[in-house]
């Protein structure tokens, strides 16, 4: 089809089974009945999608920066120490 | 709130200012319609904090920029829509914004925090994610209408060491201060390329379960007082300074920064070593808190606790790297 605005060509694009015609020249993007619909709900979709669980650890245990704890971590501050996390210093 | 909460008619039992918790108690009921029966105040260190009913009333610090927090209620909003921060509550002319007792005053709906006790139920893949969705809104076009404040963090690193006193813990906290760059704390100094929407306050208690009818539920950022452009790794840095100062478990530490990382936030290198991106604002957060913690022990009259002596410590070893050849470079 035609671009309605500068009247160059207009290609179809497939995204997510969503119909998408994009100008060539302009870049313009033309959706038809329903898809801006089919888009907003697909990016809901995204937008809700619980993060994905930590992947085991490559990483592990985590770097330290030259003035890091040794040992990394004062078990005895477990509870004291994570609940100051909590607030504004 | 519950057991834990007050009867609205009984002021004198109050814990701060009687005049402006009263004050607060009749905004909600006058702008968000609650009954008020209830109310508990939730925080008075850094601006009163009062919980009524369903709505959460806040008057913010003295010396609070009103110009400045609106440009921050307006960006919330935003935020909102993107399902990242809480959404103040509106008058019904559409204000966001009022005024008890010459403090300025924001209404917001009540969400629920992870309770500090319960370290293990912290959501931490849900707040890399948030953060890292935050760090990538753009800055630029309309998505943000409107000039955006700097971010509050440098600001309050300034304001921590403004209050050290006399004494050896506050002379290893100075040395380590001596180490920081200038952009850590002076908001002039921002360093180009850091130019993302970052909280400027990150930690634990600025996440909460928030769920009604109207909006999606979920987890939220909360607090837009410090909310600005910035350099996106403040909001990672106070974890990174509990974890480097040994406070916070490795585990605990890994979730947050693996869940940043493959959520792609700005923050950090996608792999690799993050501390080059971390260093500087986690040394500048470790300086602050050691000076708050500080200054509070001694305000108290009381001696250092485990975490405020974890802090100095780590201040101590960040003095200590600096007058090595390599030192912390530009950093």
């Amino acid at each position: 089809m035609q671009c309605p605005k500068c009247h160059s060509l207009m290609r179809t694009y497939n995204r997510s089974g969503v119909q998408i015609e994009q100008c060539d020249n302009c870049r313009g993007i033309f959706l038809d009945y329903g898809e801006l619909e089919s888009l907003t709900q697909l990016e809901a979709q995204w937008a809700q999608q619980v993060p994905p669980p930590p992947p085991a650890a490559p990483g592990y245990p985590p770097q330290q920066p030259a003035w890091g704890s040794h040992p990394p971590y004062h078990g005895h501050h477990k509870r004291h120490g994570v609940s100051r996390l909590f607030f504004s210093s | 709130m519950g057991a834990g909460g007050h009867d609205a008619e009984v002021l004198s039992e109050a814990r701060t200012d009687h005049a402006l918790i009263s004050g607060l108690v009749g905004r909600a009921r006058d702008i968000a319609g609650v009954a008020g029966r209830q109310w508990d105040v939730l925080n008075d260190r850094t601006g009163l904090v009062v919980r009524v009913d369903d709505v959460v009333v806040k008057a913010h610090r003295n010396g609070t920029d009103a110009a400045i927090l609106a440009a921050r209620l307006r960006i919330a909003t935003y935020l909102e829509a993107q399902r990242i921060l809480l959404q103040p509550v509106r008058s019904r002319e559409g204000r966001l914004l009022f005024e008890v007792e010459d403090r300025l005053v924001t209404i917001w709906p009540a969400g629920e925090p992870v309770r500090p006790d319960d370290v293990d139920a912290v959501p931490w893949e849900h707040a890399a994610h948030l953060l890292a969705r935050l760090h990538t809104i753009p800055t630029r076009g309309r998505d943000v209408a409107g000039p955006l404040p700097p971010a509050g963090a440098p600001h309050r690193v300034a304001r921590g060491v403004a209050g050290l006193g006399d004494g050896s813990a506050s002379a290893e906290i100075r040395r380590a201060f001596a180490t920081l760059p200038a952009w850590t704390y002076s908001a002039g100094d921002t360093p180009a390329g850091s130019g993302s929407v970052v909280h400027g306050d990150w930690h634990l208690g600025q996440l909460v379960w928030h769920g009604t009818a109207r909006e999606t539920p979920g987890w939220r950022l909360i607090d837009v007082d410090d909310l600005g452009i910035g350099a996106p790794a403040w909001d990672l840095a106070r974890p990174a300074a509990w974890f480097a100062a040994g406070l916070l478990p490795p585990r605990d530490w890994g979730r947050l920064l693996t869940a940043y990382r493959a959520a792609r936030g700005p923050a950090v290198p996608p792999e690799g070593d993050p501390w080059p991106a971390l260093d500087a604002p986690a040394r500048a957060f470790t300086v602050q808190s050691a000076a708050v913690a500080v200054a509070r022990a001694r305000e108290a009259g009381r001696p250092l606790d485990d975490v405020a002596i974890a802090l100095v410590d780590a201040c101590r070893r960040i003095a200590n790297v600096a007058l090595r050849p390599c030192g912390y470079g530009d950093q």
